[in-house]
């Protein structure tokens, strides 16, 4: 069963196409990366996803739900977890995750619940009473995910989650989003190869808002010609006709 | 109650910040007692002429531009949520425009019907004749509380947090502490000065409030219809902003 399919998928800014009749589909429970340059469109695309800017023309089905025609519906499935830290710097942990549980239309009670279980889940419980604006970088993304995973969405974006982070606290975080695969159908932008390599069941490389190649992480080496995922990448990228 | 959520999460965001509470209670109340202690000075010749700072005066003027400050705890919190991603994140749940306008203008609501509350208080401390017209005053200010929340909201719709700080922190307590006739009788002025203060809501908020403590319900009328019309203009400019950097997002 396909959880997102995208069809002829464009994004024009005036005289800059951002994305360019991307057509693609996403199995539920997958792990799909995004990679792509910087200003290839990974970011814009999940923002049409998203349902955070319409798209120029074409549309994508999230769980049966038009992007264009049915963004309330699709707003009801999906969670985002944004490039930049996105928590409220003067709640505590367990605030930010009762706010983004109450939004999304949760009793006092089931958010209470809910609040207890991503706490337990992704180990916050060390930094549940902590101001959210005084927890490390490591500790603001883990939260920013945690908030996404509140709503229990079926479809979960993750817009470079690891940007930034030091070696242990991007293992860690992988360890987390490890743990969800499977449950939740994942979108994930990188810039970092080994990331996608390592957690992705499929691979999509996006280049100048066209998608340039996809599969799993073997079929992508074949396709570039090497061993290493970041060699193959630059070699697809070099490679793909402007 | 996903609106309430979010407005409450606002007024959390708000009071928790020291500075704000600094600003929003102890400027107005320092700059009460301090007038205040200046009126209490004066030459008792002098103070037949000079009642701009006589308690029943100073109060209402100063729950006016203690208002200011509304604007800039509503601009800084939109413009700081929009600047790290947070409004982008709560874009994406089921949250509807309505929802985001009110979750930002409500919050702001109690917290300036306290601030004035704190005011009278004062005042009563002061000497100011404990009367059921303090009840109105409590009521006209709410237009005006409006008024500047919805200015907050409009200046958080367009300028970044610093910005925020140079148009709100400075630009408009001036504007509000000047323009309003509450430091000196513009008529002393007079000119085009007095012709743009006019013009302006500040001095129109100040006479209205001034009239409702004094139990001049006539008083209040003329002042309210340019308050209220203030309120719904700089309301529906703000609305029209909001929306229009939720479009952009």
């Amino acid at each position: 069963m396909e959880a997102i399919e995208i069809r002829d998928l464009t994004k024009q800014y005036r005289d800059v196409t951002a994305v360019s009749g991307l057509t693609l589909s996403i199995h539920a429970g997958e792990l799909f990366s995004l990679l792509g340059v910087n200003g290839a469109g990974k970011t814009t695309t999940i923002k049409m996803l998203s349902c955070l800017t319409a798209p120029t023309s074409g549309d994508a089905l999230l769980c049966g739900h038009s992007i264009v025609k049915e963004a309330s519906q699709v707003k009801s499935v999906i969670a985002v977890s944004p490039q930049e830290t996105a928590v409220a710097p003067h709640l505590t942990v367990r605030e930010n995750l009762e706010l983004m549980a109450g939004v999304h239309g949760f009793s006092r009670q089931k958010s209470a619940d809910a609040c207890d279980a991503m706490i337990q889940r992704l180990d916050l419980s060390s930094v549940a009473r902590k101001a959210a604006g005084k927890l490390s970088g490591g500790w603001q993304r883990r939260l920013s995910i945690a908030m996404a995973l509140i709503s229990e969405p079926k479809i979960l974006f993750l817009d470079e989650p690891t940007l930034g982070l030091d070696v242990l606290a991007r293992s860690e975080l992988w360890d987390v989003i490890r743990e969800l695969k499977g449950k939740s159908t994942i979108i994930l932008t990188t810039h970092y190869m080994e990331e996608a390599e390592a957690l992705s069941d499929r691979i999509g490389i996006m280049k100048t808002g066209r998608l340039v190649a996809c599969g799993t992480a073997a079929e992508i080496k074949q396709l570039g010609g090497s061993d290493k995922m970041e060699d193959a990448f630059v070699n697809i990228v070099k490679g793909a006709a402007q | 109650m996903k609106m309430l959520t979010f407005a409450r999460r606002n007024a959390q965001e708000i009071l928790r910040d020291k500075l704000n509470l600094l600003f929003g209670i102890g400027f107005p109340v320092v700059i009460l007692l301090l007038l205040s202690a200046i009126q209490a000075n004066i030459p008792q010749e002098a103070k037949q002429q000079m009642d701009l700072f006589r308690i029943e005066k100073l109060a209402p003027g100063i729950t006016v531009f203690g208002l200011s400050f509304m604007t800039l705890f509503s601009a800084t919190l939109i413009a700081k949520d929009r600047g790290t991603s947070l409004l982008q994140r709560l874009y994406t749940a089921p949250l509807t425009a309505s929802d985001f306008i009110l979750g930002y203008t409500l919050p702001l609501l109690p917290i300036s019907l306290a601030q004035t509350a704190v005011c009278y208080l004062l005042a009563l401390a002061l000497g100011l004749t404990p009367t059921v017209h303090i009840l109105l005053a409590l009521l006209t200010i709410l237009p005006v509380a409006v008024f500047y929340i919805a200015l907050g909201l409009l200046c958080g719709s367009v300028f970044t947090d610093k910005q925020v700080g140079g148009v709100c922190g400075a630009l408009l307590t001036n504007l509000s502490a000047w323009l309003s006739g509450i430091w000196f009788d513009l008529n002393l002025v007079g000119g085009a000065f007095k012709k743009a203060a006019d013009l302006l809501p500040f001095v129109h908020a100040v006479d209205m409030e001034r009239a409702a403590l004094a139990g001049n319900t006539a008083g209040i009328l003329p002042h309210l219809y340019w308050v209220l019309g203030y309120m719904a203009l700089t309301l529906a400019a703000a609305v029209w902003a909001f929306l229009r950097q939720m479009k952009r997002q």
